[in-house]
């Protein structure tokens, strides 16, 4: 089989900015394979601006970022309307397209396939199954790309950031949710998105408010949502679920570990999953980040690939571990070398208290770095560690307390 | 409505009200033999009522009460589907299953459960150690104390399975109505004069299936013999990492009120987890319950404790058209011209062709027998099992569309065409797998929308149009 330098799979921002940058290295046969009929990923449908600040310097919309995206990465093959169906161990890609399945292999091949939001029955939400429960994704979808009202008057469940998606979504469409219903205390999204929710859109916010049933016979015709003060019916058309995000890594299982803390392969430091041939970047390494730091993530793992190619990568034989009131650790396996390193983790769900914690990092009990961090639901944490620090250490534990 | 009623005064052979899992398979048996028959149905699509959900195991009959018209249609039914499933395009995976035993005194059991399978005639059964059932299945809750392996257990596909029935009666000539609840009748020229939402239709004879509504369409012809009770039972689908699990279906030893709860892979690969059993008193839709999913997740990590860590792809709830009769009711009327189907408790997608062969003969026996079609046409359905190969995998499959499921843009579009097109999006769910993987419509709901927009109206309406809210 004729092996190629570098595929990758997904063209959302992380696999474009890789794209755009190792082309620009020079590889002349780069494949990004894209199961789309076009590139650009999440952002395609994402109708509002927010993007494209830290990559191109300008305030753009989701569909006018993605087209950036995808022009930058001129110097790659992008095909689309092809789906990776399987992975096998050294770089072998198996793909479905309009022409049927082939097999392709590269020398590295980066995992790129982003996120999608949980539905509803792995939220575990009872009640009949009538038409017009969702998640956001395919919502601003329908919404923007489809123009369609696929409701009028829907409940949107979970206050993360993506829930300002939803709401401009919403506006768009000329749709006027009931409510925004958040479980915990408060919303993910600081502050911001109950403020705009309520002021800017005329959304009641519910926090401390639970999902607990959904009715309807062949449409949805209400909500059974417990709070504080006990259980009430909120009549509406539609249900959003939205955030709860998790790793499309279905793909990545055949060559690599799942971390079950993030959903996604585990990486080290150098992006590489636990069959050297495969790389990680964006979102679905842990869902839950903007599209800016999936593009940084592309772009790391694309320099590590040029290194990967030239020969030029360690081992990673120190393993990390997340501890105390952290969800997990990224990444959960290191390579000491380079200047510095940089963990990330989020809190647990259910240990979140919103206010001031120690994250720190220890190597066989002894601390080697920490700081104090503001914790807010859902928002991720980072320590950055000089590289000598670690010297003689097998495994890393990065710790919330 | 899908076809025209026959000219004035022509009239049907045959009329079976209901197309559920029952009505298709007798509407295809009735056709075969050469009636004209018309399949009457209330809702938009077939499969709406009781068939819309149950746990897809092609049953033996081995544990059924011995001597019991259940019994012989069971049997008689899982042997038809065996002889005719390949002309159909229809899946059979024969997994076999495992009766467990979770103490000694259930192990003590199981030799009646073997002694019943052999007076039901059903061969295969043994009784297994604990060490032989490990070997099998390695990842089963340590206590596991034996089981009873029944060989001939096999799953197969709920939905493609009647619609193949039903398909192959429109293909030879049948008719089917839609959107035709049946809301009264009366005897007319020695027939039956139906009243439906589309219509009037004439009939010599009319087959009541109605399933869960059975009781209320018997009222027509005679006071019901039987009330319909209602029994829900909720599902739990795990995704398909999850199916690894379990190679056979994985049966509790059955009580008198249920079959309890099952774990068996689906033809399509996933792991399904259910049925709980509760009484209601409404007939139309089951909701899934917060009870229910605690109780399924707990009997699911009992049976096989990895389940812990894997994730849920669906939920749903199935309604058991049950009566206060054990057994199902079927018996002919030769005055009134009347066929009762009713109480196809929870057998009836292993029954369905058994009962069908059992309705044509009481048929003969006292109204008269047809002239057999002679080359009956044998169309093939899809084939939707993870095992079969989809049109993904050819040659020149176009585009893809739902990508958990694999689904192509042309099976949207032949499921939403021919004489059965979908009629609800949950038909064409059924027919073709699309939103029903891992992502239940994350990566493809409006690209699904805009491909059925034109068979299935009502879902979205187009931002253009901007009524007041
Ligand atoms: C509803 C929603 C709204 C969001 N809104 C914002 C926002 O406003 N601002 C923001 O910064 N971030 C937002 N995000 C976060 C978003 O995930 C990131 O911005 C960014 O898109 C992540 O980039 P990525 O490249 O990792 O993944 P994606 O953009 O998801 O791209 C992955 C690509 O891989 C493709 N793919 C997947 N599997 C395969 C396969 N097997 N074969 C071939 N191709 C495959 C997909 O089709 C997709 O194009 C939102 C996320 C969601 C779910
Ligand atoms: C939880 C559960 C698990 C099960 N598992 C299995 C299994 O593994 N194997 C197995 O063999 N069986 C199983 N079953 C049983 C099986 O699903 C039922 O026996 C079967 O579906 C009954 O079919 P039916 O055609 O009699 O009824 P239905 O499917 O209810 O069909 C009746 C039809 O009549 C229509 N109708 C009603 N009133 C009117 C009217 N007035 N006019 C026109 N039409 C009307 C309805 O709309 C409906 O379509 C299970 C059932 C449940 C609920």
């Amino acid at each position: 089989m004729n092996r190629r330098s570098v595929i990758i799979i997904g063209a959302g921002p992380a696999g474009l900015t890789a794209a755009r940058v190792l082309a620009g290295a020079g590889l002349a046969d780069v494949l990004v394979l894209e199961r789309a009929p076009e590139p650009g990923g999440l952002p395609r449908f994402a109708g509002h601006p927010g993007w494209g600040m830290e990559d191109f310097h300008r305030l753009l919309r989701g569909p006018a970022y993605a087209r950036l995206l995808a022009a930058a990465a001129r110097g790659a093959e992008v095909r689309c309307g092809a789906s990776v169906v399987g992975l096998l161990p050294g770089g072998i890609v198996e793909v479905a397209g309009p022409a049927g399945i082939e097999q392709l292999a590269a020398r590295a091949v980066l995992v790129a396939t982003g996120i999608r939001e949980t539905p509803r029955a792995a939220r575990l939400v009872p009640g009949t199954r009538p038409w017009g429960v969702t998640t956001t994704g395919a919502f601003q979808e329908m919404v923007y790309r489809g123009g369609m009202r696929p409701f009028r008057r829907p409940v949107i469940v979970g206050g993360e950031w993506v829930g300002f998606s939803a709401l401009l979504a919403a506006r768009h469409g000329g749709i006027r949710p009931a409510a925004l219903i958040e479980e915990g205390a408060r919303t993910a999204a600081p502050r911001a998105l109950a403020w705009a929710a309520g002021r800017l859109f005329g959304v009641p916010v519910l926090t401390g408010t639970r999902l607990v049933e959904i009715r309807g016979a062949a449409r949805v015709s209400a909500v059974v949502v417990q709070g504080a003060d006990g259980r009430r019916e909120i009549g509406c058309d539609g249900v959003i679920f939205s955030g709860l995000f998790r790793p499309e890594s279905g793909l990545a299982e055949a060559v690599a570990a799942i971390d079950p803390a993030t959903g996604g392969p585990a990486i080290d430091n150098l992006f590489r999953l636990s069959d050297p041939a495969f790389f990680a970047a964006g979102n679905v390494i842990r869902g839950a980040e903007r599209g800016a730091v999936a593009a940084a993530e592309g772009r790391q793992a694309a320099a590590c690939i040029l290194r990967a190619l030239a020969g030029a990568l360690p081992a990673a034989e120190i393993t990390v571990r997340a501890g105390g009131a952290l969800r997990y650790a990224t990444p959960q396996r290191v390579a000491a070398e380079g200047g510095w390193l940089r963990f990330s983790g989020r809190p647990s769900r259910a240990a979140v208290r919103t206010g001031r914690a120690r994250l720190r990092l220890l190597a066989e009990g002894e601390t080697l770095a920490e700081r104090m961090v503001r914790i807010v639901p859902e928002g991720g944490l980072s320590l950055r560690v000089p590289v000598a620090r670690l010297a003689g250490a097998r495994t890393l534990r990065l710790v919330l307390e | 409505m899908d076809a025209p009623p026959p000219a004035p005064g022509a009239g049907f052979d045959i009329a079976v009200i209901g197309a559920g899992v029952v009505g298709c398979a007798i509407f295809r048996e009735f056709v075969l033999a050469g009636a004209r028959t018309v399949l009457v149905e209330a809702a938009a699509d077939i499969l709406e009522g009781a068939s819309k959900a149950n746990s897809a195991i092609l049953h033996t009959g081995f544990d059924a009460e011995p001597g019991s018209l259940e019994a012989a249609c069971i049997g008689a039914g899982n042997r038809r589907y065996r002889e005719i499933h390949h002309r159909l395009g229809l899946p059979l995976e024969p997994c076999g299953a495992l009766v467990l035993a979770w103490s000694e005194a259930e192990r003590e059991r199981l030799g009646a459960i073997r002694a019943r399978a052999g007076a039901n005639g059903v061969e295969g059964v043994r009784v297994l150690s604990a060490e032989e059932v490990r070997a099998r299945e390695p990842a089963l809750a340590a206590e596991v104390c034996g089981a009873a392996w029944v060989a001939g257990e096999a799953i197969i596909d709920p939905w493609q399975a009647p619609l193949a029935y039903a398909v192959q009666g429109l293909a030879n000539g049948g008719a089917l109505w839609r959107d035709a609840a049946v809301t009264g009748g009366r005897r007319e020229g020695g027939g039956w004069r139906l009243e439906t939402a589309a219509g009037a239709v004439a009939a010599r004879v009319v087959v009541n299936c109605a399933g869960l509504r059975g009781d209320l369409v018997e009222a027509i012809a005679r006071p019901s013999p039987f009330s319909i009770r209602p029994r829900r039972g909720e599902f739990l689908v795990f995704d398909k990492r999850a199916a690894r699990l379990a190679r056979a279906i994985l049966l509790p030893i059955p009580t008198a009120r249920t079959k309890g709860v099952v774990l068996t892979r689906t033809v399509f690969g996933n792991l399904l987890v259910g049925p709980t059993a509760e009484e209601q008193p409404e007939r139309s839709f089951a909701p899934t319950t917060a009870a229910g999913m605690a109780a399924l997740l707990a009997a699911g990590r009992r049976v096989l404790p990895a389940l812990a860590g894997e994730e849920i792809t669906a939920a749903y709830a199935g309604l058991r058209p049950a009566s206060e009769h054990k057994d199902y009711v079927i018996e002919a009327l030769p005055a009134a011209g009347w066929i009762t189907v009713g109480a196809i408790r929870s057998t009836g997608l292993s029954a369905a062709l058994g009962i069908a062969g059992h309705v044509r003969g009481l048929h003969e026996a006292h109204f008269g027998a047809f002239r057999a079609l002679p080359a009956p046409a044998w169309p093939a359905v899809p084939a939707l099992a993870e095992s079969a190969s989809r049109p993904w995998r050819s040659a020149a499959p176009g585009e893809i569309v739902c990508h958990c499921e694999q689904v192509t843009a042309g099976e949207i579009r032949a499921a939403c065409a021919g004489p059965l097109a979908a009629g609800t999006l949950g038909g064409l769910k059924r027919r073709t797998r699309v939103m029903m993987g891992r992502c239940q419509g994350f990566y493809c709901t409006r690209r699904v929308l805009e491909l059925a927009c034109a068979r299935l109206p009502g879902l979205a309406e187009p931002l253009a149009a901007r009524g007041a809210a």
